[in-house]
């Protein structure tokens, strides 16, 4: 078993709008940062995990984002895993 | 009559719930929500309004986890009549007992305030057109639609109080200003009958959701 870091990001679909993005940009816009085009405000988790293999801490986390992290309905995910360290 | 009221860590609502199912003549029953035998004793379910394990992730993202829940389903998908309130709607929608799913209001502000809500469909002999002044206390009811399932009965949508529906009379940014929806037995609405059962409280409107409640229960 490996120890793995894993970061999940979730964001609102592109067809969903999102006021709290939406008013962070005014913010943003209002600090004089004209530039910014979009923002997406989404969710983001650090987890650890223990897995026999990268394969399988991919495809447990996959389910945690769709089981439960994510509303698939009105949320897209994705997550980047590293690892952490060496059990045994 | 009996009616099982679903009780959560968070949830606030239930004894409202409670008082105004026995204002129509019938038997509520608090049901905590880590209970696991079956609710078979109960005639219609209710979710009542509240927070939920405080609304963490996202408004009933938790609860639907819950011991009971599958308990839950099986009621419904028996036929037998389903209502969540407010949070308790938040809750059917991510079990998947209703469709689309309840988003951040779009002012981003808790909105508690007295609404109209127009019926839209004639679920548990409501009438089509019938106005209901009934108040809202949300932060999450901001209803969107998905697109991949089929459609819902919409049961009440947000109206002025001439009936009519404009974005004005929108509290949460809801599509189509819709206020609650029915799938079959299950019906969610995010207004909060259980406030309005006396003059009292302001209205009296909400009486009229939980007789349709019972009526649907006597005519089964």
């Amino acid at each position: 078993m490996s120890g793995f870091l894993a970061r999940v990001y979730v964001s609102p679909r592109p067809s969903v709008r999102d006021p709290e993005g939406s008013t962070i940009l005014d913010g943003l816009h209002q600090l004089g940062f004209g530039t910014v085009e979009i923002v997406r405000a989404g969710k983001y988790f650090e987890i650890l995990l223990e897995a026999g293999s990268g394969q399988i801490a991919e495809e447990q986390l996959d389910l945690m984002c769709r089981k439960l992290l994510a509303n698939p309905v009105v949320e897209q995910y994705r997550f980047d895993l590293q690892v952490e360290s060496s059990v045994e | 009559m009996k009616v099982g009221i679903i009780v959560f860590p968070g949830t606030n609502c239930e004894r409202d719930t409670a008082r105004a199912i026995e204002a129509v003549g019938s038997q509520p029953r608090l049901l905590w929500h880590t209970a696991t035998e079956p609710l078979s004793g109960c005639d219609a379910v209710v979710l009542p309004g509240g927070f939920a394990h405080g609304d963490a992730l996202r408004a009933g993202a938790i609860a639907r986890f819950s011991p009971i829940m599958p308990r839950v389903m099986e009621f419904a998908d028996s036929g037998r009549p389903v209502m969540g309130i407010c949070n308790g709607f938040q809750v059917l929608v991510e079990c998947g007992l209703l469709p689309g799913a309840l988003l951040r209001n779009d002012s981003l502000q808790f909105r508690a305030e007295w609404v109209h809500c127009r019926v839209e469909a004639p679920v548990w002999g409501l009438q089509p057109g019938a106005m209901l002044r009934l108040p809202v206390a949300h932060g999450m009811g901001n209803y969107f639609p998905d697109a991949s399932v089929p459609k819902p009965d919409v049961v009440l949508r947000y109206c002025d109080a001439h009936g009519r529906v404009t974005p004005q009379s929108n509290p949460n940014g809801s599509f189509d200003n819709i206020a609650g929806i029915s799938n079959g037995n299950v019906l969610g609405l995010m207004p909060h009958p259980e406030r309005a059962i006396s003059d009292v409280l302001g209205s009296v409107d909400g009486s009229y959701v939980f007789q349709a409640l019972v009526r649907e229960l006597v005519a089964a």
